[in-house]
Parts: C-alpha cells; structure tokens; sequence
C-alpha cells in the first residue's frame, strides 16, 4: 500500500490555474458581445454622422434613403429624418401593450390568485407555449388572416385600412408578449405575502377587493418592471413589423394606415446588394445604435425595479 | 338575528357582483390568448396540411426508339406525349397553355424515371407527371371554377382539359414527398424544404458547439470560482442585458465583424451558427447557474472536507449533478435559435437555395429564413408551402421542448 | 346584555383532505369575555379559531362538519355570506401584518369595503377611535400618513386591532398575536385585550399558559384535536379534570 505523502504546503497545480484563467475568459466573454456590439455599432455610426448630421437624424421628418444610382452619386441622396420610424416604432409598440399588458396583468391575476393548481399546470405552459412560437409565424400569420380581417372588419364600419396596417401588426405582437408580461407579474404576485391577503380578507374583503387594493399596490414594482421587459420586446421585435407593418415611412398616429419601424429598415436597408459605406448602408446601423440604447435603458430600469422588488419580500 | 350574515344589503350584492365580474374577466384574459393559439394554429393546420399532398397527370409516353437516356428529347417526348392525349388541340397558343398543364420540370422528371428503370427504354410506358401549381390548386378546390372567367387563374379552355383528364383517372393525387427531399424553386409545385432544414441544422450544431462549452465555463466561473463583487456584479448584468437585447442587433454584429472584419463567408451556415451562438449564451448561462445552484453545498464540502481541490470538487462531482439541468436550458435556447429570423437575414442567409448545402462555408438558408421567403410569393400555391414549412417548424420546435421537459423529470432530484 | 354564549359549537370535526385536524370539538364562548385556546403545537386550537370566521375556507382541501352557531346561527349554512361573516368577527394574526399602505389607509380599509364610510370626517373620526381604543393614537397621531411598516412590531399589532375593530366586529380572534413581540411590547397587547373585552368577545389562541391566565377568564385546552376540557381559566389551572391538562399545565407535555 502506497502511504500517502501529507504536506501542509500548497503544491503548484498548473493547469488547474490554467483551467481557472480559461473559465474566467468565458465569463468575460459576455463582456466582449456587449463591447463588440456597441463599438461596431458606433464606429459605422460616427461615419454615417460624417454624411448626414446628427440633428437630420434625431428631428427630421422625411426618411427615404435612396440607393444611389451612379457610383459618384454615394451618399449624395436621400433624407434620414428618423422621426418617422420613431413614431412608427412607438405606435405599434403601443398598440402591442395596450393589448399585452391588460390581458397579461389580468391573466397573471387569474392564474396566481383564483386557478386551481391543476388549472395552473395546464394553462401557464399553453400561454408560454405562445412565448415560444417563432416571431416569424406571427408575422405570417399578421399578414395572412389578421390584417385583412381588420381590413375587411373596417370596410364594414366605413372605415379606410390600409393593407398592411399598424393595427395588425400591434396586435400580433401584443398577443407574443401577452406571457412575458403573465409569467414574470405571476412570479411577483406570488411573491406577495400571504398574511397580507389573510389580513384583507379577515378584515371581510371579498378577493377582488383584496386583489385590487392590497395584491396589486403591493406588487406594483414587479408589475411595472414586467411592463418594461414587454415594451422593450416589442420595440426590438423585427419579423412582424416586416412582414405586417409595410416598409413605408408614414408620420401618423392612425393605427390603420401602414407605417414602417426602425428594426423593419434595417432589416430593408441591410438585405439586397449594398455599398459598405454608402450613407443608406451605414445608417442602418445608427439605427441599430438607436434601438440598442433604447431597449438597453429600458431593460436596466426594469431589472434594477424588479430585483430591488424581490428583496423587500425575501 | 338570523339573516346577519347573509347577503342582506344592496351593497353586499353589489360587492359580491364585482367579485363575479372580475372573475370572468380573468378567464376572458385566459380565453383570448388561448384562443388566438388555437386559431392561429387551426389556420396554418388547415391551410398546410394541402402541401403534403401533389397532383399528377399520367401519360403515354412513347420511348419505343431510344435505347440510352442520350437517345431521348427528354422535353419533345414529353411534349408530344401531351399533345397526342389532346390531338383535338392545333392553335399554338392553345398548345403553349396546353404545356402548362405540366410542371415546369417534367423532362427532369422523365430523365429520373428513366435512370430509375431503365427498362423503360424501348416501351411506351405510362407515367405520371407532376402538375402544375395552377392544377394542383384546382385539385385541391382552391381555384373556384364559378368564378367569371377574366377573374381566375384557369381559363375555360384548360378546365376542360382538366375535366377531361379526370374523366380518363389520368389525374391523381399523391403524397408529396419532394417537399421533404428538395430545395427551395421558383416553381410551387417543386419547392421543398430539404436544403433550408439542413442550413438550420448546420447552423444548430455551430451554434451548440460554441455556445454549450462557453455558457458552462462561464457559468462555473461566476458560480464556483468567483467572490462576488462589483466585478461579477457587473458581468451579472451584462449576460442579463444580453438576454434582453433585441435579436436584430446581433445580427448587425454579425454583419460589422463576423463578415466585415473577419471575412468570413457571407449567407453561411458558420456565421449564422456564431450570430446565433451570442444569442443562445446568455440563456444557456442563465440556465447553467441556475443548475449549478441547485446543487446542494453539502456535495462540494463533503469533496472538499476529503481534500480535493476546487477544481476536482467541480468537475467530479458538482458538474455531473447539474449537467441535465445545463443540458434543459441549452435545449430550450437551441429551440430559441431554430426559430431565429432576423439575424439570419441580416447575415445574407435569405438567398434563393436551391441546392443542399454540402458543408458550414456553403451559401445556406435556414427554416424559419425560407418561411419568411414564401410568405412573401405571390403565387397561391406558396401559401400552403409556407403553412406547412411552419407546421414542420413547429413540429420541431415541441420535439425540442419535449425532450427539455423530459430529461428535466428524468433527472429532477430532491437532495 | 345577553347571558347566551355568543358562539356555540357542536360535535365540530375538521379534516385537512384524508387527515382529521379536529374530532367533535364542543364548546360554548361567552359573549364579552376573553377564553383563550391553549395545547400543545399542532393540537387544533388555530384550526378551530379558523374555522370561527371560516378562513379555512381558503384551504381548498379543507373541510368541515358539525355545527358552529354564532349568534344562534350556523356559519357554514349555505345562506351564510363569508364576507359578512368576517366583519363581523375580527381577526389578528400571529405575525403583525399592516398593508403595505400608510395607518391612516391601514385602519380605513375595512370600514371603506364595507361601505362605512361616506364622509372624509366619517374616516377621520374612524381613524381616531380606533387607534384610540387600540391605544395607538397618541404615539402616530401625528404620523398617519407614514406607512404602517414603518412602525415597531408592538406598534404594527395594535394598528393591526385597529383595523380589526374599525370594522365594529363583535368577536375578535386572536392567533397568537404576542408571540412575534418582545416582553415590553406583549404586555401591553395583554393590557389591551383586558380593556377590550368590555366591547367584544376575544378568542385568543396562546402557546404561553403565563398569557393565558393572565388574560382570559376561559381557557379551553385542546390535544391533538381534542378539545380536553375547558372551563373558567383558573379552575382548569388549579384542579384540572382530565390527566392530559394535568400533564400540560405541568410541563409534562407540549
């Protein structure tokens, strides 16, 4: 039998510091994605402000980024007012919310204060289920069955739609964040005491009353902080506004013409043949910049409301 | 005295009445969103389920001279067996519509019968040929023959044609298996999803080979081998943000480095795999941690209390005890990444691909990207490639999820 | 005043799914008296004082038999309103437990589902004597807007009997309501539940027989879901009937 040598100082392992500098590079690498992202967005973004100013971008009114024609013609056409994205961006985002926040609050509040567990198991995965279905099917199925029903629901009333209106394309939308709002509110609704619900209804509050006045108020951070999350889905979502909100730049706040958005012009400017420097080309990426800032800010705000949430209750 | 608890007052009434109200108004939250799942899923089943299916017109074909395939006018053969089952037809714009009875790619379709058989040479065998798209949506009652004439896609002349085929059973419908087995074409009738299924999977596996290691490393970096601080705080953070940054914009990272700086070949499976892999890291991370934490402390000081260093107590016994919970997540984010559009278009993998791509650098395109291309055809019969190119999507999509949710259960333990 | 027992129960059996809590607990409460519950952990007492205003109710898997009568009318008649019920018996639970809301909004809550409130100097005047007969009010007078969080524990539970006895319930059940306080902050929630009684029928569930005969005037001792006997609080101290009080009051069990 081999004794085993005991010495109570370290011996140097190699490859064991080896293997921790390795783990700790892969950590870092998250790092790097966020770094990569922003400089190689910055860097096409200050040359685009090399051809159009800033302020054209951020105020102006009209966007038609002309492909130029002859090869001395780059960057010489073309107007980049993003305002009309913005708006486009912002009413379709909207009319997602005014959808998915209602209904998801509402059915977070089903599920975590009235279902009965085995109503739970079976309907918190069914609404989940529609988290996981591919943007690209609502998109299709925006412009296939929903947006010539609105069409065809308008006519009806007298109303003119467009064929590819904001309305369609909000609504799909708002149906796909519907669980991001449900799950996540479920979570911080659940989270609430349970001697607060005890104390409402000792007191002879019916549920409602209790949901409506202790649950809810008491919850309202997490709520808002889901809110957040959805919104800066919708802001970011790209293959519904592509296929179901049209490609034209359209200042309008009416839901039933077709308005175009910010991910859907990267997405036009950035597929086909293009010119790496040309101004159309480079200001798909201060576009880029634009909404990764946004949704950014928006997704810091709503982490930092939802984890100073969770420890009040911990 | 009796009556002091029960529901005596309007006021009560009242309360109890909102009470009932807000009740229903969370199952009608409830009932919207699964009945918009339901329709959407009942109008794509029922608007796909045609592409399985094709229409097939049979021929005589007169191959009595030819003894090798070269012998054959694979295009006049076919021709003139069509023009022999409707001698009645002379007028030559007549005779052109008559040709489009006939998929485009009928003479391929007879070169392949004959390599199948060539005992076929020296016959007049009788074959089936596929139908065009305009055919095939007549077959499957998507053209209404009551229509005016000026206002559908067949014209009077070819219903009757039509009419008279089904007349002689020289039409048929069979199972579509070229769906399955061929690349995207500019024809319906002959559009597959075979190379676009096999981009997707390519770009899986890059995706899984970068993203699965990286996401575990990192993992046991910020779990097992890291104090928090303002550092790991700050990583914390950022794998977070990551999760919640919109997919487009990993796509303009591709884009920037991966094909600007880099070189790396455009529309190829490799960069769509790496965009990909960026996306899925902070899912697996996540997924990760959460497996590592759930495996109780006792574990690593019992190891530890035996003398074995951090890194043999994390790979020999606290890695293997989260290894099907790293393996759930990375499912469900490789379930995330199949279903990615955005990205993939951005990188250039929205080509037209006809071909099956041979290897990671060949011009690809990938599931969901072709579903986006059909959507976007015109042609009627598109709509039900498009709807059943989603069904197959789905289809995978759930096997994915099931296969998560099992090996969860399999592996679920209370310590 | 009414000499009857405000709450009798007959042959009350509670059952948590297959498991029995309770087996045919009898028991007469006097009206305007403190009877406190005592027995060891687990023995049935705070199932029973939930069954009084049915908040086990809340428990899906719950069920009740036997009769509860109060005021001479059984509470799990099906023409019971739970919610009338509960205004009017109060409850104060074991871990004070203010709404996230300022005492003002605290103490108001109740009266305002109720529809007891029409004016803002009904709520005001509501406020004050609640607070006054939960003798807070000279320590928050001056702070109503604050949130009842804010306040000590001690304080947290007297604001949470203000709220209960805002409703104007008759009985209060009391779930242990001093065991979450320090001994400065139990004895004047004892003092108060002494002052109390002269208004309304406590029930007061205790794991301390020191409270208990400080407190009550009944005690009923339950063990494992047996009500064991119960009586005026220092007979059943002094000369206990049954061998198991014996054993608890000494020490021997629980």
């Amino acid at each position: 039998m081999v004794q085993r040598e005991i010495s109570l100082t370290g011996r140097k392992r190699p490859l064991e510091t080896l293997l921790k500098l390795a783990l700790n590079l892969a950590s870092v690498l998250a790092i790097f994605v966020t770094l990569g992202i922003v400089l190689s967005m910055v860097f096409e973004t200050w040359q685009f402000f090399q051809k159009v100013s800033v302020a054209e971008f951020l105020f102006g009114l009209e966007w038609s980024p002309q492909t130029a024609i002859r090869a001395d013609q780059v960057g010489s056409s073309g107007s980049f007012g993003a305002v009309p994205l913005i708006a486009g961006t912002l009413l379709i985002s909207t009319i997602a919310m005014a959808v998915a926040a209602p209904i998801g609050l509402i059915s977070a509040i089903y599920l975590s204060e009235y279902a009965s567990a085995r109503m739970r198991a079976w309907v918190k995965p069914l609404l989940e289920l529609l988290a996981g279905i591919p943007s690209v099917v609502y998109g299709f199925f925006a412009a296939l069955v929903v947006a010539p029903f609105i069409r065809m629901t308008g006519g009806q009333l007298g109303l003119e739609v467009a064929s590819e209106s904001a309305l369609a394309a909000g609504l799909v939308m708002g149906v796909m964040i519907i669980p991001l709002i449900s799950s996540l509110s479920d979570d911080v609704l659940n989270a609430v005491p349970n001697a607060l619900r005890e104390a409402s209804l000792g007191l002879g509050a019916t549920q409602a009353e209790t949901i409506k006045k202790v649950i809810v108020p008491a919850a309202i951070p997490g709520i808002a902080g889901s809110f957040l999350l959805a919104a800066s889905a919708a802001i970011g979502e790209t293959m519904i506004v592509v296929m179901a909100a049209g490609l034209a730049a359209n200042l309008t706040a009416n839901p039933l013409e077709a308005v175009t958005t910010v991910t859907a012009q990267i997405v036009a400017l950035l597929t086909g043949d293009q010119e790496f420097d040309s101004a159309k080309t480079l200001s798909a990426f201060a576009l880029g910049l634009l909404l990764f800032t946004t949704t950014l800010i928006l997704n810091i705000i709503a982490m930092r409301i939802v984890n100073k949430y969770r420890e009040q209750y911990d | 005295m009796t009556n002091l608890f029960t529901t005596a007052t309007g006021h009560l009434r009242a309360r109890h009445r909102a009470e009932w109200r807000f009740r229903w108004l969370g199952r009608l939250a409830i009932v919207f969103s699964l009945g918009f799942l339901l329709i959407m899923l009942v109008s794509i089943i029922s608007l796909g389920k045609g592409a399985l299916s094709r229409t097939e017109i049979q021929l005589s074909i007169d191959l009595s001279a030819a003894s090798t395939l070269e012998d054959v006018d694979l295009k006049k053969t076919v021709r003139t067996a069509l023009f022999t089952t409707f001698p009645e037809v002379i007028e030559r714009s007549d005779k052109r519509a008559l040709l489009k009875l006939l998929s485009a790619d009928s003479s391929y379709e007879l070169a392949r019968m004959i390599e199948d058989n060539p005992a076929l040479l020296g016959q007049e065998p009788v074959l089936w040929f596929t139908a065009s798209d305009d055919i095939d949506m007549y077959e499957k009652g998507a053209i209404d023959a009551n229509l005016p004439e000026n206002r559908r896609r067949l014209k009077d002349t070819t219903l009757g044609w039509v009419r008279a085929l089904e007349s002689h059973d020289a039409l048929r419908s069979v199972f579509n298996t070229a769906f399955f087995t061929s690349g995207d074409s500019r024809e319906p009738e002959l559009a597959g999803i075979f190379s676009a299924l096999i981009g997707s999977i390519l770009s899986l596996i890059v995706c899984f080979t970068l993203s699965f290691p990286l996401g575990i490393m990192a993992a046991l970096s910020l779990e097992e081998f890291s104090k928090k601080s303002r550092w790991s705080d700050f990583i914390e953070v950022n794998i977070n943000n990551l999760a919640a940054v919109p997919s487009i914009v990993f796509g303009l990272l591709g884009m920037a480095i991966f094909l600007n700086v880099f070189g790396l070949p455009r529309s190829s499976p490799l960069v769509g795999g790496m965009v990909l892999a960026l996306m899925t890291l902070p899912t697996i991370i996540i997924a990760s941690r959460a497996a590592l934490r759930s495996v109780p402390p006792s574990i690593r000081e019992a190891a530890l209390a035996m003398g074995a260093t951090r890194v043999q107590t994390t790979f020999h016994h606290v890695l293997p005890l989260a290894m099907p919970g790293m393996l759930t997540g990375a499912i469900v984010g490789m379930a995330r990444a199949l279903g990615e559009t955005a990205p993939l278009i951005m990188i250039g993998m929205v080509a037209f691909i006809v071909d099956v791509p041979q290897g990671f650098t060949d011009a690809a395109t990938s599931l969901p990207v072709q579903i986006f291309l059909w959507a976007d055809s015109p042609e009627r019969a598109f709509l039900e490639k498009t709807s059943a190119a989603i069904l197959v999507l789905l289809g995978l999509l759930v096997v994915m999820n099931i296969a998560a949710i099992v090996l969860r259960r399999k592996f679920e333990r209370r310590y | 005043m009414s000499k009857e027992p405000i709450i009798t129960t007959r042959n009350v059996d509670v059952f948590y799914g297959d498991k029995q809590a309770l087996n045919g607990v009898t028991l007469d409460v006097p009206r305007n008296k403190v009877t406190s519950l005592i027995g060891p952990s687990g023995c049935g007492k705070s199932t029973f004082l939930r069954s009084l205003n049915r908040m086990n109710d809340l428990v899906d898997i719950c069920r009740v038999e036997g009769e509860i009568k109060v005021e001479g009318k059984n509470i799990y008649d099906k023409d019971v309103d739970v919610v009338a019920l509960r205004a009017h018996i109060g409850m104060v639970f074991q871990k004070p437990n203010p709404f996230p809301k300022s005492i003002f909004e605290n103490v108001v809550y109740g009266p305002k589902i109720h529809g007891m409130i029409k004016t803002k100097s009904d709520a005001e005047e509501i406020v004050e004597t609640s607070l006054r007969r939960a003798g807070l009010w000279k320590e928050v007078a001056d702070r109503l807007q604050e949130p009842g969080t804010s306040l000590s524990g001690g304080q947290q539970q007297r604001l949470c009997i203000a709220r209960a006895i805002a409703v104007k319930p008759s009985i209060i059940l009391m779930d242990e309501p001093a065991s979450a306080l320090d001994p400065i902050a139990t004895a004047v929630i004892e003092e108060l539940i002494d002052e109390l009684r002269q208004n309304y029928t406590i029930i007061i569930v205790t794991h301390s027989m020191q409270q208990a005969a400080r407190v009550s005037q009944r005690t009923a001792f339950f063990h494992m879901g047996d009500l064991v006997e119960s009586g005026p609080t220092k007979e059943l101290f002094t000369s206990p009937n049954d061998e198991r009080t014996q054993n608890y009051i000494s020490g021997r069990i629980g």
